[in-house]
């Protein structure tokens, strides 16, 4: 089967160029970009031709930082239920974190992640272990076994390693074994008891304080063990000025270390706390307009390489509940693409930077490839409507957690369709779906 | 109508001025019922209060429960020991089979900050905080109003001195919402562990050293150390904060010569108050208790919309 992508608006995140070009897919794969009306149509194949004109395509979205939640706890979400959470956010790679139950810390689990996600059929899960055994930060796990298993990289997330040493290790051995490291970067007894930003709003509507500090000087060490080793480190959900600093300091020196942040950085602060909404409950926790203004800097200058969405889902079992008992964490995968483009429209980045940070760049930071669409590459992509306005609503949320404080919000620019190998896996217009 | 358009009283920062004027005037009506021999008017009869603490409580429970009686309304009693609760039930599902009998107001007492909150969000009846986390305690934030503007005939234009946890005090978020809204000055004062970073954001000085502090004030609140927290490295010991940040005569000799004394309760004698302190004729620790009923009186009238006439005066 032969499929004609026509008429979109082609985004290079590596050129960064937008085209109008068509798009030839032919067995799971990209076989030809021709500019828009050319050549493409001439050939005599039988040929579907799917219209996007007006509409962006860009390389599928990848979004190395999600929480599925399989094994352990499928109530909040599943291998199956969290890919189609993606898929319909414009994914088509996701790279999960190991805090399930059990951990992944071991090659089984990574394969039992892995076999969940070949049998959802939906798009590509990329694991990252444990650095530790059972995330305790003590004894590392086996990175060669597990890398052979499938996984891309290790990180502790939620569960900091506090040890230096055994994270100075992890980082060397991670190496060898071609894992990216990525961390979670908290220093557990400075923000013990915090549940919300260490501010102006802590102190007025009383909930204990999660100082900035927290962060930073965990940044700070990574930063320093990778000065060390040379080696590289990821940091992940970066969410301070004082993190942006850091980290744009260290990349000055050459020290080989890249960070993200999430979309709920950049688009809220902490005043979204107000009222004890739970679904503004994450960590790192919102901080303030100063530090929102920061990462955005941070995202231009390209001091941050990646926005990744830290979707954590939860069920209404650990929100609804007081503010303190309140699981940290907000889904993000069916958001991310309106958010994103706002900071493209507020000019914060281009077009093709902002995809860049969401496709090209993470592949290569955890070595998968894609994030581009080339001839001989999978077909992985996405269309989206840049222009498409509406209210989330949580009828809408693919899923299985509804836990997102942007419930209620106007949202302006939707992924329309995502393919993964040539296959149409979701799409918000049935005529797409059909065939 | 009584004027009052609240549903609940979740905090100190939901009032106007006027509110709190209303509140106190109401409470000043309605003290005198509580000296009388028959200490019971109907203007709540038919009426039901439930009074539900997830946290140990003396002053507050009791004052709650004899404010209500005193009004003739029926009351209910319920503490997280000895309830569903311990069963492990949320606080959202209790509220709703609360709410199934259809009481017409809830007292909560709860450790989580926003608990009211959460619990005004779904259901009818009205809530009265009685405490949230660290939060707020609006109750005793008016009870000490009250008790200042009975002491010194006024609110306006005093200056106040709050000294202890401040970080960690509902009393003390509510007592300086209250008193700055109604125009007195307000410093705080404790070891720099128990002041929020942003203090700033709440419209009040920061003055760390007690002696200093208390200089030239009008009013001195002290608020009870929790001892408990010593584990969390706030101080290092009892006997060092009590040398340091405790009051005692030779402190408060820096106050206004007039200067009123007071403190939530339970007072740790010897800790963040010294004996003679506690029991000086410049103490009015024991006013406020008193008042807390007549406080506490009003609140539930004005919430459940009683009307004027029936009984009181």
């Amino acid at each position: 089967m032969r499929v004609l992508i026509k008429g979109g608006d082609v985004v290079d995140p590596l050129r960064e160029t937008v085209e109008k070009l068509d798009i030839i897919v032919e067995d799971g794969k990209i076989t030809g970009l021709f500019p828009s009306g050319g050549e493409a149509e001439k050939t005599g194949h039988e040929t579907r031709i799917i219209d996007v004109s007006g509409r962006i395509v860009v390389p599928g979205l990848i979004d190395m930082h999600v929480h599925l939640r399989e094994p352990g706890h499928e109530y909040k979400e599943t291998i199956s239920s969290g890919a189609m959470a993606g898929a319909a956010g414009g994914f088509t790679g996701l790279a999960c974190m190991p805090n399930t139950e059990p951990p992944n810390d071991n090659s089984s689990v990574t394969e039992f992640i892995l076999k969940q996600a070949r049998k959802a059929n939906i798009l590509k899960v990329y694991p990252i272990a444990a650095i530790t055994m059972g995330r305790k930060g003590e004894i590392l796990t086996e990175f060669g076994d597990l890398r052979l298993a499938g996984a891309v990289g290790v990180s502790d997330d939620g569960s900091p390693v506090r040890n230096s040493q055994v994270m100075r290790r992890a980082l060397e051995y991670a190496r060898y074994h071609n894992l990216a490291v990525i961390s979670h970067c908290e220093d557990t007894d400075l923000s013990a008891g915090g549940v919300m930003h260490e501010g102006s709003v802590s102190v007025r509507i009383g909930l204990s304080g999660i100082p900035s500090a927290s962060e930073e000087v965990m940044v700070e060490r990574d930063i320093s063990l990778a000065r060390l080793t040379n080696c590289p480190v990821h940091i992940a959900h970066i969410s301070t000025a004082g993190s942006v600093e850091a980290i744009r300091r260290a990349k000055g020196d050459g020290v080989p270390v890249t960070a993200e942040t999430a979309p709920h950085y950049f688009s809220l602060d902490h005043t979204a706390v107000i009222g004890y909404s739970t679904n503004a409950k994450m960590y790192p926790p919102l901080r303030t307009v100063e530090d929102v203004e920061a990462v955005k800097k941070g995202l231009a200058e390209n001091v941050l390489d990646v926005i990744a969405t830290d979707h954590a889902p939860h069920s209404p079992l650990e929100k609804q509940v007081e503010f303190d008992q309140a699981a940290f964490g907000i889904i993000g995968l069916e958001t991310a693409v309106p958010l994103t483009l706002q900071l493209v429209k507020e000019g914060v980045l281009s077009l093709p930077e902002a995809v860049k940070k969401m496709t090209y760049t993470p592949a290569s930071i955890l070595g998968v490839g894609g994030g581009l669409l080339k001839e001989g590459m999978a077909a992985d992509l996405a269309v989206i409507d840049p222009e498409k306005e509406y209210v989330l609503k949580e009828a809408d949320i693919i899923s299985r957690s509804k836990n997102s404080p942007f419930i209620g919000k106007k949202l302006k620019g939707r992924n329309i369709l995502t393919m993964v190998e040539g296959h149409i896996v979701w799409s918000s217009e049935s005529e797409y779906l059909n065939s | 109508m009584n004027g009052f358009s609240h549903k609940d009283l979740l905090g100190m920062g939901q009032l106007s001025v006027k509110d709190i004027e209303l509140i106190l005037d109401t409470a000043e009506s309605l003290k005198e019922i509580s000296q009388r021999e028959i200490k019971k008017v109907p203007v709540l009869r038919g009426k039901s209060v439930v009074v539900f603490f997830y946290e140990p409580s003396t002053r507050t429970k009791t004052s709650f429960e004899m404010a209500a009686k005193m009004l003739s309304a029926d009351t209910i009693s319920i503490s997280s020991t000895g309830s569903s609760i311990e069963k492990g039930e949320t606080l959202i599902d209790t509220a709703k089979n609360l709410q199934a009998m259809n009481p017409d107001l809830i007292v909560l007492r709860h450790s989580s900050s926003g608990a009211p909150h959460l619990l005004a969000k779904e259901i009818a009846a009205s809530i009265i905080n009685a405490g949230d986390g660290i939060n707020e305690h609006p109750t005793q934030a008016l009870l000490d109003l009250y008790t200042i503007r009975e002491k010194k005939g006024k609110i306006k234009g005093l200056s106040v001195a709050i000294i202890g946890d401040i970080e960690h005090s509902r009393v003390a978020r509510s007592d300086i919402i209250g008193l700055t809204k109604m125009g007195a000055d307000v410093t705080i004062s404790g070891p720099p562990t128990m002041i929020p970073l942003k203090a700033d954001e709440l419209g009040v000085k920061v003055v760390y050293n007690p002696a200093e502090a208390v200089k030239e004030k009008d009013v001195v609140i002290v608020l009870r150390i929790q001892l408990e927290r010593q584990s969390k490295i706030l101080f290092p010991s009892i006997r060092e904060y009590s040398t340091w940040f405790g009051i005692n005569k030779e402190i408060i000799k820096n106050a206004k010569a007039d200067a009123i004394i007071m403190h939530p309760g339970p007072i740790n004698r010897g800790v963040e108050l010294a004996y003679d302190v506690a029991d000086a004729p410049f103490s009015v620790i024991l006013n406020q208790v008193t008042n807390g009923v007549a406080v506490r009186m009003a609140l539930l009238y004005l919430l459940m919309g009683g009307t004027r006439g029936e009984g009181i005066n």
